[in-house]
């Protein structure tokens, strides 16, 4: 099993459906390098923007959560990569240097 | 992902079943696959990884899209033998990094529930308890009493056991006396090189607090690295 708190993500997120809310998963499915959380971790999203859990050291959450309210709307789930080698490093880029995959679905 | 997947994903992680859960990283379509369970060897062979390791996968192919492989394991349990001091940090600690911890000491003035406030004690003699309990591999277990009476019937439990790491409190000289006395019982010498003693990473632990550091850190280190 994940740790205790990967659970209470997930728990939260069926609970938050099961309140009526729109709610997204984000999961971590790939590292390279020293990314802060490793493959599995995850993020949920509700569709007021509050979330639980993590996908990096708080480093790319912010974009996760709206890309996370985006999905919410289409529907269609979406990998996003994040990594140090672009021009919005500084804005949300990982500082460890490392890189990481993000898958984001809705909960239908 | 489906509502009735999230469903049962929760529901195989209450009922402390192990699966996986595949995700297709191009249409979002999923499936749960229980040990042994895939679409082709290969898939199968990635399951098993993946519950082994405990560690989540994404295919490494040139297909496109690929499919991400995420496991739900049981939860690790450590079971300490002996409810004295060093079990006080120990089962905070432990509870703290995600294990259910449960203490076996037969003697009722050490298994006290308020020396323990919210951990599982067990007052049965220690080699039954630890069959009821039934380890598996992600069990570990740390004798904490020093007394042979108490030890050596749940040493020898363990070490029949897939538990993946197994820990003796005590000197180098008391733990070379109990490999003498688990050899007479008939364990051989690569069965008793699983046991971890004495117990804990050499960090210069003084207080029982520390000790529970040096224990909890061997036994990270034995779940994470265990090729170390």
């Amino acid at each position: 099993m994940p740790d205790q708190s990967e659970t209470e993500v997930l728990l939260a997120a069926r609970d938050w459906k099961a309140a009526g809310h729109r709610v997204a998963l984000a999961t971590v499915v790939k590292t390279w390098g020293s990314s802060p959380r490793p493959a599995g971790s995850h993020l949920a999203v509700r569709d007021d923007g509050f979330f639980v859990g993590s996908v990096s050291g708080g480093c790319v959450e912010s974009r996760v959560v709206e890309e996370a309210l985006a999905v919410m709307q289409t529907g269609a789930p979406k990998l996003l990569e994040f990594g140090v080698s672009n021009d919005e490093a500084w804005e949300v880029g990982l500082a460890c240097g490392g890189r990481v995959e993000i898958f984001v679905e809705a909960l239908e | 992902m489906k509502t009735d997947i999230l469903d049962r994903v929760i529901e195989h992680v209450e009922a402390k079943r192990p699966i996986v859960l595949a995700t297709d990283l191009g249409s979002g379509e999923q499936r749960l696959l229980r040990p042994g369970e895939g679409a082709d060897e290969s898939e199968r062979a990635t399951v098993q990884t993946a519950l082994r390791l405990d560690k989540a996968i994404t295919a490494d192919t040139d297909e496109e899209p690929r499919t991400f492989y995420q496991p739900f394991n049981p939860p690790l349990r450590m079971v300490l033998v002996g409810a004295v001091h060093i079990a006080q940090p120990l089962s905070v600690m432990a509870t703290l990094a995600g294990y259910e911890v449960t203490i076996i000491d037969p003697r009722s003035a050490f298994a006290a529930s308020e020396r323990f406030p919210g951990v599982e004690l067990s007052l049965a003699w220690p080699d039954e308890a630890l069959e009821s309990l039934g380890l598996d591999a992600r069990s570990a277990v740390v004798t904490l009493t020093h007394d042979p009476k108490l030890d050596d019937p749940a040493l020898q439990v363990a070490l029949r056991s897939d538990a993946f790491f197994i820990g003796c409190l005590g000197s180098a000289k008391t733990h070379a006396a109990r490999l003498r006395r688990l050899a007479k019982e008939g364990f051989s010498e690569t069965e008793l090189q699983r046991l971890h003693g004495p117990v804990g990473l050499p960090i210069g632990s003084r207080s029982p607090a520390e000790i529970a550091v040096s224990v909890l850190a061997q036994i990270t280190e034995t779940l994470r690295r265990p090729a170390s």
